[in-house]
């Protein structure tokens, strides 16, 4: 496999993970004011790691995987704060030529509607060839056999009858194997999915994140898997960061989320999920609905929905409390959270 | 739960062939789209009847058919003993006060340009007889207050509210005429995870308070668990399994009702690397052009020669529990359980 950037051109921060996001700040600047869409974020990702990042519509998980990739409309955007590092240089930084060699090749993404994201007047084979012809600059048909090997990779029947096929002639499912065999024809170090597989059957679901699993494996990508789904979450993710209004609200590996949520959004989502053995019980339901943008609530985003809401969470936005090495929540009272859950 | 009650809806063999046609002023049909093919169940009062299966295999157009919105090609709809699919005119019109709908998407079912009371109160201007004039504002509000969104906002538009509260507003307009039956096609998949247990809720206080009988549409297998007290499972057109929900959930017999239920995500990651998947190669096969025989078979692991040349009939089979499954090899397996 070709290998195109330096090995770590390493400024010397962070936690040397490959790919940081730090206290990124994202606004949009609308005719009825400011919207605060994402307000602090930090997370990571390693090599052969996936996280999850989960969080409702609205909640600033889509934007900031829009801003690392750089594909952010600017304006109504803007950056207004905060870092993102690959391989230890911060991309925020990078003038637009140096951004467009990573994109791709450093870091590639894959969205949810396959459909609306791959161009209906081009053969899908000659969209996925233009990644090397662009990036790599092969011949067209050097790039074209590539893009055969890519559709036979992610699996495409007869991918050599179908590299001249448009996007409308494939199933939902097939198209989101086209997306992927985009993502990956240059070996990038890692791999945004944004809900990747929500617009898909849950037979073809499975068939996608298996397969999504099998590439990470092969070729030691990062993933960062971008959801809203607890049971793709629980199947796949090693680390989650829940987003809730912009922040994230809580940090944890997968086993610990799941066992013992720290933060009281976290544990009324896991709670809400209908199980077999309540069946027939009211579920359990998170009143409220999620907070406007424009007008966020003072204090904590959750305040206005959280059954531990006390006077502080109107008044003081909570930090992001470190419980343990790998652990962290965004709420004042996380430790009542925590024990709440052991009675 | 499911009480051998009255029955308040059978359908009986239903049938929905789109015709293909080809050629501009001279219409040739060169085939149809079978969308349903030949399904029949009964629906008691007071009881959730849940309907599975991929986009694509027929549950909206069933969900059509039972309102009669599109005219069956051949089979019978009976609400009450009488065929809605056979009804026409006033007799139709009348019919219908019985069986309403919930849809999908709250952004498009509702009219923008109507005030929420002119929607929820649509129902009365066509069936006058159920409210008389003066009082329809007062009952407007009451079924604002049912759903669980405030009487007095009754003067607002449809973007003033959050999807849930949309959701809630179909709702209420389904419940205007005092329905005994209502539809629900896919009610919560348009919404936000923690809105959907609202809804969910919600659906299921009515029922109890007003004794409806639902059919619900969904692709979320743990959401029609929670509700259903009998599940339907659907292939290409056709109804392969069909069981109280712990029968279909724990015991499935068919193949692909196994497939579908171990390709749901567990929402636990403890175990996770020890689970094992049915994972079904391809896609479903045109309904234009269905397999012989089973339609399942071009994806089944189990199928063999009779599978092509024999349509499994969907009847209660030995190895297989008490509920009928339409397999010639149906044999109950746990695949959510297993370790």
């Amino acid at each position: 496999m070709i290998e195109v950037l330096p090995e770590s051109a390493g400024s010397g921060t962070g936690s040397g993970a490959l790919l940081e996001v730090e206290n990124l700040h994202v606004e949009f600047h609308t005719r009825t004011g400011v919207a605060k869409a994402v307000n602090g974020v930090t997370y990571s990702v390693d090599a052969g790691e996936t996280l999850a990042v989960l969080g409702e519509s609205g909640s600033g998980k889509s934007v900031t995987a829009q801003t690392i990739m750089g594909i952010l409309d600017i304006p109504p955007g803007k950056i207004a704060g905060g870092a993102i590092r690959f391989r230890g240089v911060d991309l925020l930084k990078l003038p637009e030529d140096e951004r467009r060699k990573i994109r791709g090749e450093g870091i590639a993404m894959i969205f949810q509607d396959a459909l609306s994201a791959l161009n209906p007047v081009f053969p899908v084979g000659w969209q996925i060839a233009e990644m090397f012809r662009i990036h790599r600059g092969m011949s067209r048909a050097d790039a074209k056999k590539k893009a055969i090997e890519l559709m036979d990779r992610v699996r495409i029947p007869a991918a050599k009858d179908r590299v001249n096929d448009f996007p409308h002639q494939f199933s939902g499912g097939m198209r989101q194997r086209i997306m992927i065999a985009m993502s990956i024809a240059l070996d990038p170090e890692v791999l945004i999915a944004d809900e990747p597989t929500t617009a898909l059957d849950v037979t073809v679901q499975a068939q996608i994140m298996e397969l999504l699993a099998e590439l990470q494996r092969d070729s030691n990508m990062g993933l960062i898997l971008i959801t809203h789904d607890l049971g793709v979450v629980a199947d796949v993710a090693d680390k989650i960061a829940v987003m809730y209004g912009g922040r994230i609200v809580e940090n944890a590996p997968v086993h610990e989320l799941y066992r013992n949520p720290t933060h009281p959004y976290t544990k009324g989502l896991l709670e809400s999920i209908p199980r077999v053995d309540l069946k027939g019980q009211e579920l359990y339901a998170i009143k409220g609905m999620p907070p406007n943008l424009l007008q966020m609530p003072t204090g904590c985003a959750f305040h206005p929905r959280c059954p531990y809401k006390q006077e502080k969470c109107v008044s003081e936005v909570p930090p992001l409390h470190t419980i343990s090495g790998t652990r962290s929540s965004a709420c004042h009272f996380w430790r009542e959270v925590l024990d709440g859950d052991a009675q | 739960m499911a009480t051998p009650s009255e029955v308040v809806l059978e359908v009986r063999d239903l049938v929905k062939h789109f015709p293909l046609t080809q050629g501009i002023l001279y219409k040739r049909q060169i085939g149809a789209i079978k969308a349903v093919d030949g399904i029949s169940f009964d629906l008691h009062r007071g009881e959730t009847l849940g309907i599975v299966g991929e986009s694509g295999c027929g549950k909206s157009t069933l969900a059509k058919l039972l309102m009669a919105l599109e005219r069956p090609t051949s089979g019978k709809v009976l609400v009450q003993g009488k065929d809605i699919a056979a009804a026409r005119g006033s007799e139709l019109k009348h019919m219908r006060r019985n069986i309403q709908m919930v849809m999908q998407d709250p952004y498009t079912s509702l009219n923008p340009r109507m005030t929420v009371g002119d929607i929820v109160g649509e129902p009365f201007e066509i069936h006058s007889e159920v409210v008389p004039k003066g009082d329809r504002r007062k009952r407007v509000q009451e079924l604002l207050e049912v759903v669980g969104l405030n009487p007095d906002h009754i003067n607002r538009y449809p973007h003033q509210f959050s999807g849930g509260q949309r959701q809630r507003i179909g709702i209420a307009r389904g419940l205007a005429l005092q329905p005994e039956i209502i539809i629900c096609d896919e009610p919560v998949s348009a919404l936000d995870v923690s809105i959907q247990a609202q809804v969910m809720n919600l659906l299921d206080g009515l029922q109890k308070e007003f004794n409806l009988a639902y059919i619900f549409i969904a692709h979320d297998l743990s959401v029609v668990r929670h509700i259903s007290d009998r599940v339907g499972v659907m292939y290409l057109g056709k109804m392969v399994e069909l069981g109280k929900d712990t029968e279909i959930y724990d015991q499935p017999s068919h193949p692909y009702t196994q497939a579908l239920l171990s390709a749901v995500p567990v929402p636990d990651p403890e175990g996770r690397e020890q689970r094992e998947r049915i994972i079904l190669q391809g896609d479903p096969p045109s309904p234009a052009n269905p397999p012989s025989g089973c339609r399942f078979r071009t994806r089944c692991w189990k199928a063999q020669d009779i599978c092509a040349e024999q349509e499994p009939l969907l009847e209660i089979r030995a190895n297989a529990g008490d509920h009928p499954s339409a397999c010639h090899f149906a044999e109950s397996e746990d695949v959510v359980h297993v370790n």
